[in-house]
């Protein structure tokens, strides 16, 4: 593989992305048209350069596997689903702008696909094209990891807008549901920051994702090799879970300004999981179990994978159960929707970071 | 009904599975129950996950032992298949089934229950309105309302009264049997797999290339009966380019039956063969160790003048070229050859990844001549004197790793999941949806109220109820 045209606007695209998460959240704080056009100018710019990316990937992947367009689908990969789960994500986003013409959600959704971008940066994983092992060599591929990915981007705007209407819907400090949207919120911009402190000490690319886990992963930070540097860091977490706890009423402020009801984040919500949750019922779990039944014999065998594929399924049902059935609306189900998602985060990567990791021999 | 406080144990514990608290109780001791068990590797030797409790909580082996043994003891250790998951997935079955049964006959009834025509004051309540006024006698529009409705996909029902009248339509009432029809796959689902674990069985079978076997073998070594017998005629693995990455991995597999050949098939991952229910899936192979210098080589030679002949022998055996006095000998073999710096040949690997065989010539074109042929390297097989020794195989020193299941469930399960599939489409993207057009006569011209509801997806009915004003007005247009 040579230095190719995909990678090229697979960089921009991250540039493009990063720019509009500044742009969305200083739409955001100035409440200036301009800005808001540019934030949409720069997204849309950066999408179409992630779609000729992928193209382009495909196109290589094709050339170097020779196996047909269907077996060359750049999904194979830790790296290749992230970048098309960033895909979607965008596309879905966009959706939304246009159809409920309102740009606010952008500063919250556009800092997912940032985070999951430096995410793929720091954690260096290996962005080569790999050759296909023979148990990827099937058609489900492509339904499998392309619906489990859709549904996957509908949980994250779920995610955003639900952790959206839960600032909206509270203002009592010491209501449980402003503790957990603050906390939240904490916890995703502390290990984004950490996750940058990383990148900006080491840049390196590291070879596995096990070295990544074991060697650089919040090296810079909470597990630094100075006890004093990784005390602050705990500290300045603290100290960022409580500045957000001390000033969420200003998030609040902002959001309400911008005209999203309440009702209009609780819809979407609502939508993007009745929408969500089919698809990965049908994608992810019931084409995994036949994927699986096709290339080893069993559909379904507890590992930890599908178990946490289960789990993420149990929370949404239970999320659509408690709307749909108890009428439950509001703070108790947006707190199901967040939660939902980070069971989300956990089947993707803490399957694949942590659980291998523990299992793995390795220095001890 | 009018039981009061005298219910009997019977309607507690009914009232008890219908609740939605017990429902969430079960999914939450399965969650969390399961996220133990994917935290410890299940079925694996007690060492692995003592170091996973050392790891997790940074406490000694002595504790990390004991904690252990309180887990297994507990089960913890095949969580998946122990007594008390297994209830756990009972009871949500039984949860299943009543919550549904509870909820059923009320549904049943609105699913029964056909749309009758509404009072005018009804219809101005309902969550969809439109109203459209045209210039006509109400009975001179009656054809385009009918007509207009048909339009957007309903079959309309009349019903009049003196000068006025009602067109009254609904579509996809059974929708509201989505939610059951999803419920019901998860128990279908269930009942596949129990189906599964109790007439089938999970087994594997290493098959060296060459041999026969009428048995599998379970995880703990004990044997399963086939009722026929299964043989491995090749195994095969293709590579990507020069690296050794498996690309492929082929058995051409033979199934008899009485002692007569039935079956051939050449297998692959994701490609498996059924036969009388079993079904053998290319799981894994490797090299039989301690056979890797009895093979039999199969080599094919052509002379130079393009004569072929192919020909078995092993290591150590002699061969003469075809068409000249060359008598060759293979000297050594190697499973996995390559060269150091200096040129010196070395094993890198004790599986067959790269076999490769020394020949040496007695007398090629006058000279003796001795070098490695490699299976992968066809560049390798040309020989100083134009002919040429082919590496076809080196055959009778790999096994094919089969995984051998037979699961008279797995229909169920497959039904199941187009249950599934067809209960959750109709559940989220279809819906109940009515429509009332009412039409008096009012101030000489027809007053036509639009009253419509879906009990899901209300935007996109909106938009046909839209359409359907523009229609009724456009109608009035026209007819003028």
């Amino acid at each position: 593989m040579s230095g190719s045209a995909s990678s090229v606007f697979f960089g921009l695209s991250t540039i493009a992305y990063i720019l509009a998460m500044v742009l969305y959240i200083g739409y955001l704080a100035f409440r200036k048209n301009q800005v808001g056009v540019v934030a949409t100018t720069v997204t849309v710019a950066g999408f179409i350069s992630q779609t000729l990316a992928i193209l382009l990937r495909w196109k290589e992947f094709y050339e170097v596997g020779q196996m047909g367009w269907l077996r060359a689908v750049p999904l194979t990969n830790l790296y290749e689903s992230l970048v098309f789960f960033v895909w979607c994500l965008i596309l879905a986003y966009l959706v939304i702008e246009f159809r409920y013409k309102n740009r606010s959600f952008g500063a919250f959704i556009t800092p997912v696909a940032g985070l999951v971008l430096a995410f793929i940066d720091i954690s260096g994983m290996s962005k080569d094209i790999q050759p296909l092992v023979p148990a990827l060599q099937s058609n489900w591929l492509l339904a499998h990891v392309m619906m489990s990915f859709i549904a996957y981007s509908m949980f994250a705007v779920s995610f955003s807008t639900g952790l959206m209407y839960l600032i909206v819907k509270t203002d009592n400090r010491n209501q449980p549901a402003y503790l957990f949207w603050t906390i939240m919120l904490g916890i995703f911009a502390i290990v984004l920051c950490a996750m940058g402190l990383d990148y900006l000490t080491f840049k390196v690319a590291v070879k596995s994702q096990e070295e990544l886990i074991k060697g650089y992963l919040f090296k810079a930070s909470f597990r630094n090799s100075s006890s004093a540097i990784a005390l602050l860091s705990f500290a300045a977490s603290a100290a960022i879970i409580f500045v957000i706890w001390r000033f969420g009423g200003v998030l609040k402020k902002i959001i309400t300004s911008l005209n999203i009801s309440a009702e209009t984040l609780d819809e979407i919500t609502y939508k993007s999981i009745a929408m969500g949750f089919p698809i990965f019922t049908l994608g992810g779990l019931i084409f995994g179990a036949i994927w699986a039944d096709q290339a080893w014999g069993k559909y379904w065998t507890w590992d930890p994978k599908e178990t946490w594929s289960l789990i993420t399924w149990f929370f949404y049902a239970f999320y659509l159960h408690s709307r749909l059935m108890r009428g439950w609306k509001g703070k108790r189900v947006a707190m199901v929707a967040v939660l939902g998602f980070v069971a989300v985060i956990f089947t993707y990567l803490g399957v694949n970071l942590l659980l291998s990791g523990l299992h793995s021999y390795g220095s001890q | 009904m009018e039981k009061g406080k005298n219910k009997s144990v019977i309607d507690l514990l009914w009232d008890l599975f219908a609740s939605v608290k017990l429902a969430v109780v079960i999914f939450s001791l399965i969650s969390v129950t399961s996220m133990v068990g994917t935290v410890l590797e299940q079925n694996a030797e007690p060492e692995k996950n003592i170091r996973v409790l050392i790891k997790m909580f940074g406490v000694g082996h002595e504790t990390a032992h004991s904690i252990y043994g309180i887990l297994d003891s507990l089960g913890f250790m095949n969580m998946y298949h122990s007594w008390w998951f297994i209830t756990f997935l009972l009871l949500f079955a039984a949860n299943l089934i009543i919550c549904s049964l509870d909820r059923l006959p009320r549904i049943w009834k609105l699913v029964r229950e056909h749309i009758r025509p509404l009072s005018q004051e009804h219809i101005e309540k309902m969550s969809i309105r439109r109203s459209v006024s045209v210039k006509n006698k109400p009975s001179g529009i009656k054809e385009d309302v009918s007509s207009s409705i048909s339009k957007i996909g309903f079959k309309p029902a009349e019903s009049s009264s003196g000068n006025s009248f009602q067109f009254y339509a609904e579509k996809g009432n059974f929708t509201r049997l989505g939610v059951y029809i999803t419920h019901l796959s998860i128990l279908v689902i269930l009942a596949g797999a129990i189906i599964g674990l109790k007439f089938g069985f999970n087994g594997f079978l290493n098959l060296p290339e060459g041999q026969i076997s009428p048995v599998a073998y379970k995880d703990r070594g004990s044997e399963v009966p086939l009722g026929f017998e299964v043989r491995c005629d090749n195994f095969d693995v293709e590579y990507y380019g020069e690296s050794d990455m498996p690309k492929a991995y082929r058995s051409w597999l033979t199934v008899l039956d009485g002692g007569k050949e039935v079956l051939k098939k050449v297998i692959s991952v994701n490609n498996p063969l059924t036969y009388k229910g079993i079904t053998f899936y290319q799981a894994s192979f490797g090299p039989v160790r301690e056979n890797m210098k009895g093979g039999i080589l199969v080599l094919r030679l052509v002379s130079s003048d393009g004569k072929s002949t192919q020909i078995n022998t092993n290591i150590g055996g002699n061969f003469s070229m075809p068409g000249s006095s060359a008598e060759a000998r293979v000297t050594n073999f190697s499973p996995a050859l390559s060269f150091d710096q200096s040129g010196r040949p070395f094993t890198y690997d004790a599986n067959l990844v790269n076999p490769a065989a020394y020949i040496e010539f007695s007398n090629l074109g006058g000279k003796p001549y001795s070098g490695w042929i490699l299976k992968r390297y066809p560049q390798t097989w040309r020989l100083p004197d134009g002919s040429s020794v082919e590496f076809l195989d080196y055959w009778g020193v790999e096994y094919t790793g089969l995984q051998v299941r037979k699961d008279p469930g797995v229909l169920i399960v497959y039904l199941g999941c187009i249950l599934m599939a067809t209960g959750l489409y109709i559940t989220f993207f279809m819906s109940h949806k009515r429509l009332w057009v009412n039409v008096t006569e009012e101030k000489g011209a027809a007053k036509i109220l639009i009253g419509a509801s879906a009990n899901r997806n209300r935007a996109a009915f909106e938009r046909d109820i839209e359409k359907l004003a523009g229609l009724l007005g456009e109608g009035h247009k026209g007819g003028k």
